[in-house]
C-alpha cells in the first residue's frame, strides 16, 4: 500500500514557502475588455498564458470581492511563477497586483487607458519576457506531502462514480489527510440529500453551522426563483449513465471525502487555513468548481468522471479518474487513471487508491494530464448575480 | 454464474450493473467490500451502470441504496428489474 509520505515529489519553490507542480507565466485580464491586450503579449512571448473571462466590470457586492478574490488566487497559486496583469485603468490593476505580491512573486501590472491597447502590449510584454527568463531558470526541488495542497471534484458523474471513481478518491484522501496534506472539496448544491453526513462530519458544531448556512443560503436562492433543481441534477449526462434522483448522486459525490473529517469552511476561491479537508462553498458546474480550487491555491486536482468530463483548468493540472468501461474504451484520450478494474472486481479500494496516488506523484513531477495535453484551458469565473 | 452486479450496502434494495444484462440471465451480485449477495433472474435488460431491484419493492416505498434513501418508488419494481426515471423518483426536489 502506497504511503503518500513516501511519494518523491519534486515542486518549484514559491518565495512564500509553497510548491508549485507547474511553472506558469499567466497574463491576467482584470475585466472583459483587457482581454485582448492580454491575449496580444501572450502571443508576442513564448512561454506566458493569457487567462481571459468575460467579467470584472460593474460587479458590486460579494459578486465583486469573489471576481476578485478568484483573479488575484490565479495569481497567487504556487503554479504561477510570475504574473502580469492588465486592467483597463490602473487602480483595480494594483489591487490585483498588491494581492499576489504578498506572495513574494514577480508581479506587474499594466493599464490601457492613456495609453491604448498596442502600447500597453508592449510595455507587458517587455516585463513579460523578462518574467519567462526568471521562471524558465528555476528548477524542481523536493517537497513534502505536508506542504501540498490539492483539491477534488467530480463530474459527468454515473453510478460508477459513486461505486468506484469517488470512493478511490475518498480512499487516498484519507490517506493524504492522514499525512497532513491539505485538501479541498465541495459542490455545496450536489451534496443534497447527504447534508447531513458532510455536517456529522466537521469537526467542530461552528463548522458545521457555516456549511449549513451556506447550504440553506442556495435552497432559498433556488425556492425564490419558484423553481427546483429537477432537470439540472441530476443531468441528463447522469440519467443517461444510470443515476435518477439528487439524492443518490449526492452520496456518491460525497463518496469522494472517504472518512475524513472537515477541519475547515471556506468561502468561494478562499485559501484554505489549515491541513485536512476542508469544505468551499461553490457550484457543481466543472470548470467554476476547478477554478475556484485553482484560485485557493490547489496545485493538483483530482477529477473522478463516470460519462465522461473533458474540463481542465490552465493553472491547475486536473487527474481524470474513471471506472466506466464504456468511457474508457470510447474516450480513452481524457482519462488518465483506468479504475474499470475495481467494476470487474479485479483490483480493490486500496489498490485503486495506489493507482491514484502514483498518477498524483506523477503528475506533480511534470507529466502532462490528459486535459492538460488537450488543451483543456477552462477559466470560469463564478458569478453571483447580475452585474449593476 | 458470471459476475455482474455490484453492490454499496448488502441490504440495499437495488445494486448496480457493472456490464449490460440481459433479460432471463442469472447474474451473481457481490458488495465492494467483497461479500457475495446471492444472485438474481433479470426480467429486463438493464445497460451497464444502472440500478437493477434486489429486492421485490412495492410502489409508495422509500427505495433504499448507500444504506440510504435515494427517493420514492413511483411503480413497483420486481427483483431483477430496472429502476430508473420510470419508477423512482427523488423527495427533494419539489416542482
Amino acid at each position: 500500500m502506497i504511503k503518500p509520505q513516501d511519494l518523491k515529489l519534486l515542486g518549484y519553490r514559491r518565495p512564500d514557502g509553497r510548491f508549485g507542480a507547474r511553472n506558469h507565466v499567466v497574463i491576467i485580464p482584470v475585466d472583459d475588455i483587457s482581454n485582448a491586450a492580454a491575449e496580444g503579449v501572450a502571443r508576442l512571448i513564448k512561454g506566458t498564458m493569457a487567462l481571459p473571462h468575460p467579467y470584472g466590470r460593474l460587479q458590486f457586492g460579494e459578486d465583486f470581492d469573489l471576481t476578485f478574490r478568484t483573479l488575484a488566487g490565479i495569481g497567487r497559486n504556487p503554479n504561477v511563477a510570475a504574473a502580469i496583469v492588465i486592467c483597463i485603468e490602473p487602480k483595480w490593476a494594483e489591487r490585483i497586483v498588491k494581492e499576489i505580491a504578498k506572495t513574494g512573486k514577480p508581479v506587474a501590472g499594466f493599464s490601457i487607458e492613456r495609453a491604448g491597447d498596442l502600447k500597453t502590449i508592449e510595455a507587458a510584454a517587455r516585463q513579460a519576457k523578462e518574467f519567462v527568463q526568471y521562471a524558465t531558470e528555476l528548477q524542481r526541488e523536493p517537497f513534502t506531502v505536508k506542504q501540498l495542497t490539492m483539491s477534488t471534484k467530480c463530474g459527468e458523474s454515473d453510478t460508477t462514480s459513486g461505486l468506484a471513481a469517488n470512493p478511490t478518491v475518498g480512499r487516498a484522501f484519507e490517506r493524504l489527510a492522514d499525512a497532513g496534506a491539505t485538501l479541498i472539496f465541495g459542490e455545496t448544491t450536489e451534496v443534497t440529500g447527504g447534508e447531513d453526513i458532510i455536517m456529522e462530519k466537521c469537526v467542530t458544531p461552528e463548522i458545521a453551522a457555516q456549511f449549513k448556512a451556506a447550504f440553506d443560503d442556495y435552497q432559498r436562492l433556488i425556492e425564490s426563483q419558484g423553481v427546483s433543481l429537477m432537470g439540472s441534477q441530476p443531468t441528463e449526462g447522469n440519467i443517461r449513465g444510470g443515476l435518477t434522483t439528487i439524492e443518490e448522486k449526492a452520496l456518491g459525490n460525497i463518496q469522494k471525502a472517504g472518512r475524513c473529517k472537515i477541519v475547515d469552511f471556506l468561502k468561494p476561491a478562499e485559501e484554505p487555513r489549515k491541513p485536512g479537508l476542508s469544505f468551499m462553498d461553490s457550484s457543481s458546474a466543472a470548470a467554476e468548481m476547478v477554478t475556484l480550487c485553482a484560485a485557493a491555491g490547489s496545485i493538483v486536482h483530482y477529477f473522478p468522471t463516470g460519462q465522461g468530463n473533458v474540463i481542465g483548468n490552465p493553472v491547475l493540472p486536473v487527474i481524470k479518474l474513471s471506472a466506466n468501461p464504456l468511457t474508457i474504451a470510447t474516450m480513452s484520450e481524457h482519462i488518465d487513471v483506468d479504475l474499470s478494474g475495481l467494476l470487474r472486481v479485479e483490483i480493490n479500494l486500496d489498490q485503486a487508491a495506489d493507482l491514484a496516488l502514483q498518477m498524483l506523484e506523477r503528475t506533480i513531477n511534470g507529466r502532462l494530464t490528459a486535459a492538460e495535453a488537450l488543451r483543456h484551458d477552462e477559466f470560469v469565473l463564478t458569478k453571483l448575480y447580475r452585474s449593476a | 454464474m458470471a459476475h455482474g452486479i455490484l453492490m454499496h450496502e448488502p441490504n440495499d434494495d437495488v445494486g448496480i450493473a457493472v456490464r449490460d444484462l440481459k433479460t432471463g440471465e442469472e447474474v451473481s451480485a457481490i458488495t465492494l467490500e467483497g461479500q457475495p449477495v446471492g444472485a438474481v433472474k433479470m426480467v429486463n435488460d438493464v445497460p451497464l451502470g444502472h440500478k437493477v431491484a434486489m429486492k421485490d419493492i412495492a410502489a409508495g416505498k422509500d427505495v433504499i441504496k448507500y444504506n440510504r434513501v435515494i427517493g420514492i418508488a413511483t411503480q413497483a419494481a420486481p427483483r431483477g428489474s430496472h429502476v430508473h426515471t420510470h419508477n423512482l423518483k427523488t423527495k427533494r426536489w419539489k416542482v
